[in-house]
This record gives structure tokens, C-alpha cells and sequence, in this order.
């Protein structure tokens, strides 16, 4: 069964078409890879799956659940927000009319502005039910980051993006966000349900720093970390949620052979041993070939192939998207015994990949 | 960026200074709430002594003196107030003084004439309190999930509208005359209310809400939602890649801002025993703005001691300075041709434009304020560690990433 | 529709010229039809006294409008430049307000209207000449020596000194002209009138229309058409690439601060000839109604920034015309309200990418 299925996604930036018909799908407890050369629209890809971007087309499931899709109806949203304040306005200051006395008024007025409160509290939280309802009323609204990672899904970025001024555990913490139910009440009465969970958020936050390999570095600020701990960190971060689908976008770029080879363990152990799924962006052809169940590989938007690594690697197609047409030059590359050789090493920050 | 060299040795009485001043730390750190009463009860003890003694003595009385402290109080409630907003979360309001507003009138409708109406104190102080933070979220859910800029355009408008609407509902809020005759606080029946001879039960009232309303911030700061708020002022993409609802997360700050302001306008109300909207004007929102920032964003007893400066030195000093001057002699002396008496000198008059330009020379110079928390002025610094050409990635301190378009595009 | 940030100098001027000008004449006398019609019902006019009431509020709706949408164009040039709203733009027009005055009332000496047209024209002229610059190098000052420093600081910096600044203009305004009215020579005839259906309409309102036309239309060709302009531009959609091409950042934003400076002056010196007091607080109401203006048409777009500032300036007339002066300010934060709920990129802007 899969994890999430994504069908004919597409994406315009005005004029330009960043991914184009896509389908894609992630089996369970899977590791799958999407390579491509610079610019193939892979992280857009991702950023759509994380809940950043809005398709222009398609849709996305993750658990059967329809998560993501082109917007439909947006519009009505607001107005429906207002509509039920303007009711009881309507409904309290109108039947006031008569004898209209000054309490009435500001009774009414009262009401209108708490019906309006409620309704806006409602409207920004959306709870899940909330968001049945939208779609019962024909109302779509694409998932928003924050709710793909209540949905199961943790992701890391291509650019580092740690908390740089907070410290590897405060890090950790913030990722394990949406598991800590203390709410700011519970904070300010400081009660013992707060404190009980402050305090086991912090023995877990631990272990995820020791899984990772940053062990005993909980009081570092993240900025002072260096560049290869800076990735494990943000790793270590993502599963704080405790995710089921775990997107990693070019987790060792920059990275020298070892810590490689010790990252790439790790992905491996989060599948063997937390049952993650995993979708990777990579450059490494190593890391891919290596690791993969299955490589998706993206040129100019589109799908061109998707099989085993071993049947990608000889895809004749996948060879000219990343050589240009055959025969090919000797391939520079560090990473020996590759037929497919793109750009190695880090990539330059800010790219679109 | 943290090359520095290894410091030289310490000497063994610097160490064991060092080691104590740690200590010190760590126990506060983790008896937090009772750190801040013991602090709170020296400062009060010292509040109570020292308008007796001079120079304070010289300056008024010591009843004079109990009144400003309590005046003073209600800014260091603001300032604590906007701190949760500007220094926590990280969203600039510029229309704090509605809030205020909100939590003045409320109580004025509570407890005046005019409304034939005489609720409890400590009661409305709660009430007035959650109308206005309802006001807050009502002006925040819609607002927050704009860009920095036009969130705070936004709140401008709304601090602007909101004297206006004060103003021309004259059925209900008398206009331009306000609603005075505010019956003042009998917080325990029987006892009688405070009188205005003697402005001492005002200052206690406010020393327990200040102090109360400390240890809850700091508690908060120390929180998941404290944790929350400053992902969201380091990266807010990131913070949303983490689960945060931003939004809703702004909102509770935003709306606690509102709740503190209109707490504050209570027992202001209940002070001045008058309401009126040129009370609620932009300049008090600058003025608790100018405070925030002086004292240090971020910072609550910061912006505590430096709202409680900043009052005293425009209320006290500022109106008492010519006659300091004078007292002490300071003769008139020539600048060129000029003739210059500071004797003579309106100082009072020129204080927003003091304010203006301290606030401007503190932005340029040490946006992190006068007490800094460390963790702000090394994020209100980093920005210059970076060339032009970095511009890009720079993550906002205060505010989502400035729309570059990194690896993610689109802001949120 | 040009902008900051797009394509520009769009093909057959002209023709386009015409059609948007037919638009707008068609949405005046729409305008003026609604006055005609609300009139009779929220005030005591009948309909046939209504017409030339109407008539005549169109008219001031149109300068009031001209001197929003030339505040707002400074707003807008400089935020489409570096992403900045200068609080203290509006506290700018104030001084320009100001400042004209000196130089007609103190440096020309005069206190009243003047009938004799080639003086009228040089007092005109004079005072545009003396403020315009003048003006343009305060806003070109204050952006090299307060917001330059903070180009790279974290976004609340910026905005927060531009707060500090609007407060020291205000405040150095009350200093040294103190607080209250002061009095602006009207130099132009107020008693000028031309006839239109029984209506009398004020030449000075014409000619506020015109001259804040030319100005609108000499910075649209400006920066369309020189090099410049075409800078400016370039800076606005990407300031590195722009700066790769051998832009030079720092006199482009310069350029745009003394052009937004300038404008801000003409919309002083007409506020003095129209309404015949300046005062320190101008700014503060003004400023917060022309940034409407920006923002409703599209922030970033100069044509919206100029439609914008007429729509704000019809919409304070209409609800002054039926007697609710007072709620004219509300009016405008509705509007801004609505424009930022429903559609952050104003009428002209571009998608500013901000997700509900």
C-alpha cells in the first residue's frame, strides 16, 4: 500500500513550468530516490509534497487521504468567516429595534464580536474537522507545511535551515513540536503535566541527538556546530515529529567519504529500525545507487525514468540528460564505477535543483 | 563565524568570582518565580525608602513619588506587554495604545457614572483584560499571516481608528469629554476605596500585578510556545516545516500583547478616574515602542527597568529639569553666538523628539538595547557578519526570511 | 500597467494613453452620478440642487486625490525598490508643506491670492523649483544616513527607525512652528471659477489636477524611457542581478528617494494652495491614507500607486459629501483591511506569495 501517491502534479511559475505531469508514488517503509540535473524541478517537487507550494494541477494522497491539491474556491473562505458574526448582528441588534435600549445594542454587539472571534480562532487553527467541513462545502485548501507534518511527514532542506542561535537540543525540541501537548496555560500555571512532559520531551530529544551521532553536544548552538553535525542535527530535528515519511533534500551535499558513508547508515537504520519511508533528493551517485529501492529520475520538470538503480543507471535517456547526447566524454567524476556521473559534490547553495 | 582566540587564564580570584556569579545564574535560572519575587520585594522595599531621602526628597514628595512609581508601573506593564509581541514573537505592532484603549473603556463602562454601572476591581481587572485580548485576535487572525511590513501598517491603522471610533460614538463614550468620575478600586468590600491622598494603595496593587505578570512571562519564554515563537523570529519556514502553526502562534502572542495592554488599561482608568481618546493617541504607542526597544527586545526585566527609566525621566526629570539646573547653579554660557540657559530650555517640550532620535541612534548602533538578551543581539548582529553578496540568505531576526528565494521560493 | 517590477514602456503609448483616459472619464462621471443620486438621501439637498453640489465635490475629490496619489507614488517607489515602508515618507510631504510656505509667505512675501497671472505662475513655478529639490535631498539624506546602514539588517530594523525618523520630523516641525495651524498664503485665487451646469467649479482645482497629472505622467516616462529609469527598474525586480549588470545600488535607491522626495514636495505645496494651513500632524493622517492608496493599487506599481490615490481620495470625498467626515479615516482602514484580506497585491500588484 502506499505511503503517498501523487498524480499528474504540475507546477507554473508564471510562464515557466518547474514540474510538469508528474506521478509519482512511495511504497511503505520504502527508500526512493529522485535524482536529476540542476534545475530538473526536484526540489519544487518536494516543496509541493511539503506543503510550501500549491500545484497548479494534480493531486497528492498521503494515506489515502487527499492532502494536496490545486485550491478550489479559496475565496469563500473569508466570507464564510464573517457570515455567521454578520447573523447574530443582524439577528441581536435587529430584534432590539424595538425599544431599542442601550444595553440591547451593546449586548448585541457584544455577541457579534464573540461569534466573530470564535469563528476567526477556528478558521486560523483549522482543526482537521474544520477542514472536512471546507470540503464539504466544495472549499479546498492545500495543505499548509505545518499540517503535513501533523499528517506524518518531516523534511530537511537544502540549505540548512537550523534554528543557527538556539542550541542542538532546543532544536530537537522544536521539532518534537506537534508531539508536546502542553499548551501556553499549562506553561504559565507551570502545572505538573507540564513539567512531567518538559522533562521526558528532553530525555527523548537526547536519544534523537545520540541516533543521529551528536551525543553529549545538547548544549551547542547550532551555528557553532560544524557543517556535518549541522546536517545530522537538522536530521535528528525532523524526526522529532516522529514522521512516517521522512524527505531529505541533498543530505550530504558537502559532505567528505565518510561522513557519506555514516549518514548514509544512518538513512538506512531509520528504515530498518523506526520503519521509516524515505524520499531522498541526492547528487551522490554513491548514496543513491547504494541505498535506493527504487530511483525516480526528473529532467525539465518531467519523469523520464524510474526503476532500480541498476535499471536507471543504464537508461539511455538518463545517460543524455546528464551528458548530453552519446557517445559520452570520460565523465569527471570522484565517485569511481558510476555510469551516471552529474555533478558530485556540493551544490551550490540556492539552486534550484 | 566564531573564530576568536582562547582567552589568557583567569586569575583564582576571577575564577572564583566567575564561579559564583554562575552559581548565582543557575539558581536563579531554575527558581525563577522565586528570583523574581525576592527581586521585585528589594526593588518595592527600595521604593518605599528612598523618595524620603534625598535627592528624590528634593525632587517631590515621597506621596508624589509612590503616585509616579505606580504611574510608571502601568508603562512597565506595557512595555512587558509589547515585549511578547515585538521581542518574543517577533511582529512589529504599532497600535498598541487600542489595546490600552480597549481595557480603559471597558472598565470605564464599569464603574462610572455615566454607565450607572460599579463592578468589582480585581474582577474587571480580569474582564477589561480579556476584551481587549479578544480585540487582539480579532485585528490578529485576519492580519498575522501577512508579511512584517503590513502587519504592521495594519495595527498603525487599527491604533489609529480606534480613538477615532471612541471619539464619534458619542452616545456611548461621551466623545472629546470622555468618561470621567471613574469610581475608584475597592479590591476588599468594606474597606473603603483607595483615595487620591493616597496614591500608596495604587503603587502595592501594581507592584503584585507587575510581578505576578513577570513570572508568568518568564515562564512562557521558558516554554514550548517560548521555544516556538523563537523558531518562528529565526526562520519561519523552517518553524512551519517543524509543525508550528505559525499563525495561530503569532496570534497567542499578539493577542497576549493585547491582554497585558488592556490589563494595564484598567487599573489606569481606575487611576486617573477619566477616560478620554487623546489619552490613546500614537504617541503612547511610540512611547511604549521607544521602551521596548531601549530597554531590549527580548528582554523582559530589561524592558521593565528600561520602561520604568524611560517614564521617570519623561515624567519626573524632564519636567523638574530646569529646576535641578537651577538649584545646582549651572550658570548661562555662550556657544558663539548663541546664548545658551539651560535653566531656560523647554525640555519637556522637545521629548518625542529626544525619543526619535534615541530610538533612531539605538537602531543604528546597538539594536539589541540597553539590556540585551544575548541570544537577540547575536541574531540582530549576524546580518552584519555577511557581505552583500549573502544578502540572500540572511534569515530575519524579526520577521520571515525576507523574500529571497532560497530553496523553498515563496514566503509564508 | 507599469510598475517597478515589470515590463515596461508598453507598445503603442498613446493608444493605451486614450483608452485608459476614456476609462477614467467614465469612471468620474459614474462618480458624480453617485453623489447626484446620494445627495437627496443623507442630506437635506433636492435633486436639482444636488447636481451642481455634485458637480463640485467630484471636483475636490480630484485634487484631494492628486495630492494621495503623489504621496503614494513615493511610498510605492520606494518599497518596489527595497521593500521598505517609509513611515516616515507622509512627515516628508509635512515639511515640503512647510517649506513651500517659507518660500512663498517668508522668501516671496506673500499672504494672499494674486490676481496677476505671470507673478501667480513664477510664485508657482518658484516654490516648486525651491521645495522640489530641497525636499528630495532631506528624503535622499535620511536614506543615506539611517536606512542605508540598516539595508542588510533583519526586516523590523528598517521600518522601526523609519518610525523614529517620522517622529523626529514631526516633532522638529512642532519645535520650531509649534503646534496648531499655521497659516499658508493661498497665493492662487480661490474665487476662480469656471461655470458647468450651473455648477462652479475651482480653476485651483483644475490646475491641482494638471499639474499633479504632468508630474504622475513625467515619472512614468521617466522611468520607462531613460536609462535611469530603466535602472530603477532593473533594481526593483532584482537588486543583484542588477547590481551584476553594473547597476549602481546605492545611486538608484538614491534616485528613488529624491524622486519620491520631490513628488512629495509638489503634493506640499498644493495641500498649502488648497486648504491654506500646514501643520506638524499633516503627515501622520495623510501618510497612513496615501500608503492605503500604494497598497490598494498593487505596492510596487506606480500606475496603481496613481489610481490608487485617486480612489482614496474619491472615497473620503463621498463620505465627506454625505456628512460622515468623521468616519472618513474608518472608511479608509476598511478599505485597506479588505484589500490586504482579499487581495494583499493591490489591483495592479503581483502575487506577493503570502499563504492564508
Amino acid at each position: 500500500m502506499s505511503l503517498l501517491e501523487a498524480s499528474r502534479v504540475t507546477k507554473r511559475f508564471g510562464g515557466l513550468v518547474a514540474v510538469n505531469n508528474v506521478d509519482f508514488t512511495i511504497p511503505e517503509k520504502s527508500i526512493v530516490s529522485l535524482i536529476g540535473p540542476n534545475g530538473a524541478g526536484k526540489t519544487t517537487f518536494f516543496n509541493i509534497i511539503a506543503g510550501i507550494y500549491d500545484p497548479t494541477a494534480g493531486e497528492i494522497d498521503f494515506h489515502g487521504r487527499r492532502v494536496i491539491a490545486r485550491p478550489k474556491r479559496a475565496w469563500l473562505e473569508p466570507i464564510l468567516w464573517v457570515l455567521p458574526a454578520l447573523l447574530v448582528a443582524i439577528v441581536t441588534i435587529g430584534f432590539g429595534i424595538e425599544g431599542r435600549s442601550d444595553g440591547s445594542i451593546i449586548l448585541g454587539l457584544a455577541l457579534t464580536v464573540l461569534a466573530l472571534m470564535v469563528v476567526l480562532l477556528i478558521g486560523v487553527a483549522r482543526p482537521p474537522k474544520y477542514q472536512r467541513f471546507l470540503v464539504r462545502l466544495g472549499i479546498f485548501k492545500s495543505a499548509r507545511p505545518n499540517d503535513m507534518v501533523v499528517t506524518g511527514l518531516g523534511r530537511t532542506f537544502q540549505n540548512i535551515r537550523l534554528f543557527q542561535n538556539m542550541t542542538a537540543m532546543e532544536n530537537v525540541l522544536v521539532g518534537m513540536h506537534t508531539k508536546l501537548g502542553s499548551t501556553w496555560i499549562d506553561a504559565i500555571l507551570s502545572t505538573p503535566r507540564d513539567r512531567r512532559e518538559e522533562t521526558a520531551a528532553r530525555v527523548k530529544a537526547r536519544e534523537l541527538l545520540a541516533l543521529v551521532g551528536l551525543r553529549g553536544r545538547d548544549d551547542q548552538l547550532a551555528k557553532n556546530l560544524p557543517y556535518g553535525d549541522q546536517r545530522r542535527l537538522e536530521v535528528a530535528r525532523a524526526l522529532g515529529s516522529e514522521p512516517v515519511l521522512l524527505l531529505l533534500d541533498e543530505p550530504t551535499a558537502g559532505m567528505n567519504p565518510r561522513e557519506t558513508q555514516q549518514l548514509t547508515s544512518l538513512i538506512s537504520r531509520l528504515r530498518s529500525e523506526l520503519g521509516l519511508t524515505i524520499l531522498l533528493i541526492e547528487h551522490d551517485m554513491r548514496v543513491v545507487m547504494g541505498i535506493s529501492d527504487r530511483v525516480t529520475v526528473l529532467d525539465h520538470g518531467e519523469k523520464i525514468a524510474e526503476g532500480t538503480p541498476d535499471e536507471v543507471r543504464r537508461n539511455p535517456k538518463v545517460i543524455e540528460a546528464y551528458l548530453g547526447t552519446p557517445p559520452a566524454e570520460a565523465p569527471e567524476t570522484e565517485s569511481p564505477g558510476t555510469a551516471v556521473a552529474g555533478t558530485t559534490g556540493p551544490v551550490v547553495e540556492g539552486s534550484e535543483s | 563565524m566564531t573564530a576568536s582566540r582562547p582567552p589568557s587564564a583567569p586569575t583564582p580570584r576571577q575564577n572564583s568570582l566567575r564561579v559564583l556569579l554562575n552559581q548565582l545564574r543557575d539558581a536563579s535560572d531554575s527558581h525563577r518565580s522565586l528570583t523574581i519575587v525576592v527581586a521585585m520585594a528589594i526593588t518595592t522595599a527600595l521604593m518605599y525608602v528612598l523618595p524620603g531621602l534625598p535627592p528624590l526628597s528634593i525632587v517631590q514628595g515621597s506621596n508624589i513619588w509612590y503616585d509616579s512609581f505606580a504611574n510608571a508601573g502601568v508603562f512597565v506593564l506595557l512595555a512587558m506587554g509589547l515585549n511578547v509581541v515585538i521581542g518574543m514573537a517577533g511582529l512589529l505592532d504599532l497600535g498598541y495604545a487600542a489595546f490600552f484603549a480597549i481595557g480603559a473603556y471597558a472598565y470605564a463602562y464599569s464603574n462610572s457614572p455615566f454607565s450607572h454601572t460599579d463592578l468589582p476591581f480585581i474582577p474587571m481587572l480580569f474582564v477589561g483584560a480579556a476584551v481587549a485580548g479578544i480585540f487582539g485576535i480579532l485585528l490578529g487572525a485576519p492580519t498575522l499571516r501577512l508579511r512584517g511590513d503590513y502587519l504592521a501598517i495594519m495595527t498603525l491603522g487599527f491604533g489609529e481608528i480606534v480613538p477615532i471610533v471612541f471619539l464619534n460614538l458619542d452616545k456611548f463614550t461621551q466623545g472629546t469629554n470622555g468618561i470621567g468620575g471613574i469610581y475608584r478600586p475597592e479590591p476588599l468590600p468594606g474597606l473603603g476605596a483607595f483615595s487620591p491622598s493616597s496614591p500608596f494603595n495604587y503603587f502595592i496593587v501594581m507592584v503584585v500585578i507587575v510581578t505576578i505578570t513577570m513570572i508568568l512571562l518568564y515562564r512562557l519564554q521558558d516554554s514550548r510556545i517560548g521555544r516556538a515563537w523563537n523558531a518562528i523570529r529565526e526562520d519561519e519556514l523552517a518553524a512551519a516545516a517543524n509543525g508550528i502553526n505559525t499563525v495561530t502562534t503569532k496570534l497567542l502572542a499578539f493577542s497576549l500583547g493585547a491582554t497585558t495592554s488592556g490589563l494595564a488599561g484598567v487599573f489606569n482608568a481606575s487611576k486617573l478616574t477619566i477616560v478620554s481618546p487623546d489619552q490613546f493617541l500614537f504617541t503612547v504607542s511610540f512611547t511604549v515602542l521607544a521602551m521596548v526597544i531601549l530597554g531590549g527586545m527580548g528582554n523582559i526585566w530589561g524592558v521593565a527597568v528600561g520602561a520604568f527609566v524611560v517614564y521617570n525621566i519623561q515624567v519626573v526629570f524632564l519636567k523638574s529639569i530646569n529646576g535641578i539646573i537651577e538649584t545646582l547653579g549651572i550658570p548661562a554660557f555662550d556657544l558663539g553666538p548663541v546664548h545658551v540657559n539651560l535653566a531656560k530650555v523647554p525640555f519637556s517640550d522637545y521629548q518625542y523628539l529626544l525619543y526619535g532620535v534615541a530610538l533612531v541612534l539605538m537602531m543604528l548602533l546597538r539594536p539589541e538595547g540597553l539590556f540585551p538578551n544575548q541570544r537577540r543581539r547575536q541574531e540582530l548582529h549576524i546580518a552584519e557578519e555577511f557581505d552583500e553578496g549573502e544578502q540572500g540568505e540572511i534569515t530575519g531576526a524579526m520577521g520571515a526570511a525576507p523574500g529571497a528565494a532560497g530553496d523553498a521560493g515563496g514566503t509564508l | 500597467m507599469t510598475s517597478l517590477a515589470s515590463p515596461a514602456a508598453p507598445a503603442r503609448p498613446i493608444a493605451r494613453g486614450l483608452r485608459f483616459g476614456g476609462i477614467a472619464i467614465a469612471a468620474i462621471v459614474l462618480y458624480t452620478v453617485a453623489l447626484w443620486l446620494a445627495l437627496p438621501i443623507f442630506s437635506p439637498l433636492t435633486s436639482a440642487q444636488a447636481f451642481p453640489v455634485a458637480i463640485q465635490q467630484t471636483v475636490n475629490a480630484l485634487s484631494i486625490g492628486a495630492i494621495y496619489a503623489l504621496i503614494a507614488l513615493g511610498y510605492t517607489m520606494v518599497y518596489g525598490i527595497i521593500e521598505l515602508i517609509n513611515f516616515a515618507h507622509g512627515d516628508v510631504f509635512m515639511i515640503g508643506a512647510f517649506v513651500s510656505v517659507i518660500f512663498i509667505g517668508g522668501i516671496m512675501g506673500q499672504t494672499g491670492p494674486v490676481e496677476n497671472i505671470p507673478l501667480l505662475v513664477v510664485l508657482i513655478g518658484g516654490a516648486l523649483l525651491f521645495t522640489m529639490p530641497i525636499i528630495g535631498l532631506l528624503n535622499v539624506s535620511i536614506e543615506r544616513l539611517v536606512y542605508r546602514p540598516l539595508r542588510n539588517a533583519p526586516r523590523l530594523a528598517p521600518l522601526i527607525t523609519a518610525i523614529g525618523v517620522s517622529f523626529i520630523l514631526q516633532n522638529v516641525a512642532l519645535v520650531v512652528a509649534g503646534s496648531g495651524d499655521r497659516s499658508a498664503p493661498q497665493v492662487f485665487p480661490l474665487g476662480w471659477h469656471l461655470e458647468l451646469g450651473g455648477a462652479s467649479i475651482s480653476v485651483l482645482s483644475i490646475f491641482i489636477f494638471v499639474l499633479a497629472l504632468t508630474l504622475m505622467i513625467g515619472l512614468q516616462v521617466f522611468i520607462s524611457r531613460t536609462r535611469l529609469g530603466r535602472a530603477m527598474r532593473a533594481t526593483a525586480q532584482d537588486r543583484e542581478a542588477a547590481s551584476l549588470m553594473g547597476v549602481d545600488q546605492n545611486q538608484t535607491i538614491a534616485l528613488t528617494f529624491l524622486l519620491g522626495g520631490m513628488l512629495a514636495a509638489a503634493a506640499g505645496l498644493i495641500w498649502g494652495l488648497r486648504f491654506g494651513y500646514v501643520r506638524q500632524d499633516l503627515g501622520f493622517n495623510s501618510g497612513l491614507k496615501a500608503f492605503t492608496s500604494a497598497v490598494l493599487g498593487g505596492i510596487g506599481n506606480i500606475t496603481g500607486a496613481a489610481i490608487g490615490g485617486f480612489v482614496i481620495g474619491f472615497i473620503e470625498n463621498f463620505a465627506s459629501s454625505l456628512g460622515f467626515s468623521r468616519w472618513s479615516e474608518f472608511l479608509v482602514f476598511m478599505v485597506l483591511t479588505l484589500v490586504l484580506i482579499f487581495k494583499p497585491s493591490g489591483l495592479f500588484g503581483h502575487a506577493t506569495g503570502d499563504r492564508a
